[in-house]
């Protein structure tokens, strides 16, 4: 077993258990912290992947930013355990149920596909993911909805402080 | 590594999403669950991204790897955006109700 395979392992055991994790702390905030480190271990796999930009960008921008944000709406709400509202075990279950129906759906659907049989995703090498490649393509052939992208966060601020303020 | 290993990993993260989607009453962790389910997708792409065609790479399979990886980062911007509004309509609804548990949002039945 080689680095990479043991790191996929490794990254996808944490990824999975911090997930759960996520689901089944009572605290909001450590389900935040849960979140924050799934976000690292896919991370890893991007790194993994050689996909290094897209690993630095999650990072700052998940990790670094939204959750961040999460954390701070968290706190200005005061909540914590006692305040945390509960399903009934009768809704948690069906919820559990209703996910494990869709995870066997896809499971059989991949499994019964022909279009990735004996596909492997090339770890360690290859440079699609340099940021000299995708900055070329960026604002060459993606240029017009690089500036879309700006319009559209330049709106959801806007929204975001006319939703926000106090009327 | 295998194709498989990666789809069946964004499939547990991505119904695992759906679970906490499903099972939680906190407006905020079920904003988390949604923020995971878009990773788990923004993973399965990168994957896909990578995923070697034959034994001889050619100039287009780099091109739609490339693709595919700018895909992700308008996905992650797109998020970006959608967090900053959602969040603002959580706290906007917290100051009026006073709690963020979405079974007291029936407002809009009646």
């Amino acid at each position: 077993m080689s680095t990479s395979e043991i790191l996929f392992w490794f990254l996808s055991v944490l990824a999975l258990f911090s997930a759960v994790m996520v689901l089944v702390s009572k605290n909001p905030v450590h389900s935040v912290l849960w979140l924050i480190v799934v976000f690292f271990s896919i991370s890893g796999h991007y790194l993994l992947l050689n996909a290094q930009f897209l690993a630095i960008v999650n990072i700052i921008v998940y990790a670094g930013a939204i959750m961040v944000l999460f954390l701070f709406v968290i706190m200005l709400m005061n909540l914590n355990r006692e305040s945390e509202p509960q399903k009934n075990v009768w809704m948690k279950l069906f919820g559990v149920i209703s996910g494990g129906l869709l995870l066997t759906i896809f499971v059989s659907a991949f499994r019964s596909s022909a279009d990735i049989f004996d596909k492997t995703a090339q770890l360690n090498d290859g440079d699609v993911g340099l940021i000299k490649n995708l900055g070329k393509v960026l604002f060459d052939q993606y240029a017009f909805p690089f500036e879309i992208s700006s319009v559209l966060f330049l709106s959801a601020m806007v929204g975001a402080v006319v939703i926000g303020k106090k009327e | 590594m295998p194709i498989q290993y990666y789809i069946a990993l964004a499939s547990c993260l991505f119904c695992i999403g759906v679970v906490g989607v499903l099972t939680r009453r906190n407006a905020i962790i079920i904003f988390m669950c949604i923020e995971l389910m878009l990773n788990a997708v923004n993973l399965l792409l990168v994957a896909f991204s990578k995923m070697s065609f034959g034994a001889h790479p050619g100039a287009s399979e780099i091109a739609a790897g490339t693709d595919a990886q700018l895909f992700v980062f308008f996905i992650m911007v797109v998020a970006a955006a959608e967090v900053s509004v959602g969040l603002a309509i959580i706290v906007m609804m917290y100051r009026n109700i006073h709690s963020v548990d979405i079974n007291f949002l029936n407002r809009l039945k009646n």
